[in-house]
């Protein structure tokens, strides 16, 4: 690692390779909302890019998202034609436990989830004609882990205020389509 | 499954709906068409009336908004214009559930031709 080297930032940035599915010169705006949240369901980050309409204020809103997702989350387990074994409807499910859901569609918009193995959501919402989100997804929870939990400055589960990890996060969600 | 889950399952769909339209990010939001989950694709259609159809499928089945329709169809024929059948009841009418089953059985091919 070259700290005092002077070379351009572009050189060490810690960012992994862009996945397959994006491109820089079909640049659209087609991410709505990014919603991240920790496992007791505090809402780390919140960032908008194009949204006309709200019917909430802004802790309503991530409030409702979680609970949307909670009970998205019991439904999918307990509707899974495959497992035998389902539990009952309304227990918290543990990150990984049970079928989960990656994507639901309505006519406005697509609605992309990924859990981590320790609890953390991540929501992103996008134009309904949009490809598949799931590589999308992995790709900004290793921006995340990059900027934000190897940070030393960041105390796990407060609200996120990088700098680098906005910029960086309007930088890729600008390539989505 | 007992009719107890598949009630409750129904009224979270219900509320689920709902939700997903006041999350939107823009206007003329009519609730979620396709749940993409690790096991299943769930497609669902909402007639004008509210009614809500929703069939699960494996990953990636196509025509399934067109199935809908075909159900949508069986269900105003064959429950809706039974004079026996009481409005907002479980629907117990013979001909339905045959037409139902023979409308799933049906090759694929069939469906796409309409």
């Amino acid at each position: 690692m070259q700290f005092f080297s002077g070379s351009s930032t572009s050189d060490v940035s810690p960012s992994p390779a862009a996945p397959p599915g994006t491109a820089t010169g079909l640049a659209g705006n087609n991410a709505n909302m990014l919603y991240i949240f920790n496992r007791s369901g505090v809402c780390l980050l919140y960032r908008e890019w194009h949204r006309p309409l709200r019917t909430l204020d802004a802790n309503q809103d991530q409030k409702l998202m979680f609970g949307l997702l909670f009970s998205l989350r019991s439904f999918t387990a307990k509707m899974d034609p495959i497992s035998a074994d389902k539990g009952s409807l309304g227990v918290p499910l543990l990150p990984g436990q049970g079928c989960s859901f990656y994507s639901f569609r309505t006519n406005t918009y697509k609605l992309s989830f990924m859990e981590s193995p320790s609890g953390v959501k991540l929501i992103l919402i996008t134009n309904p004609k949009t490809s598949d989100h799931r590589e999308s997804l992995k790709h900004i929870y290793n921006l995340y882990v990059e900027y934000v939990v190897k940070n030393p400055l960041y105390v796990p589960g407060t609200p996120i205020r990088s700098e680098l990890f906005n910029t960086n996060l309007d930088q890729y969600v600008k390539t989505l389509i | 499954m007992d009719t107890n889950d598949s009630l409750r399952l129904a009224s979270l769909w219900h509320s689920m709906h709902a939700i997903s339209q006041q999350l939107s990010p823009t206007t003329g939001c009519a609730g979620i068409e396709l749940l993409q989950a690790d096991t299943f694709d769930l497609h669902c259609f909402q007639s004008l009336t509210g009614t809500k159809f929703f069939v699960v499928c494996e990953l990636g089945t196509l025509h399934m908004e067109a199935l809908l329709k075909v159900i949508y169809e069986l269900y105003t024929d064959y429950v809706l214009k039974n004079p026996f059948y009481e409005i907002e009841m479980p629907i117990r009418c013979e001909l339905f559930d045959l037409n139902l089953s023979q409308a799933i059985q049906k090759d694929r091919i069939a469906l796409l031709g309409r």
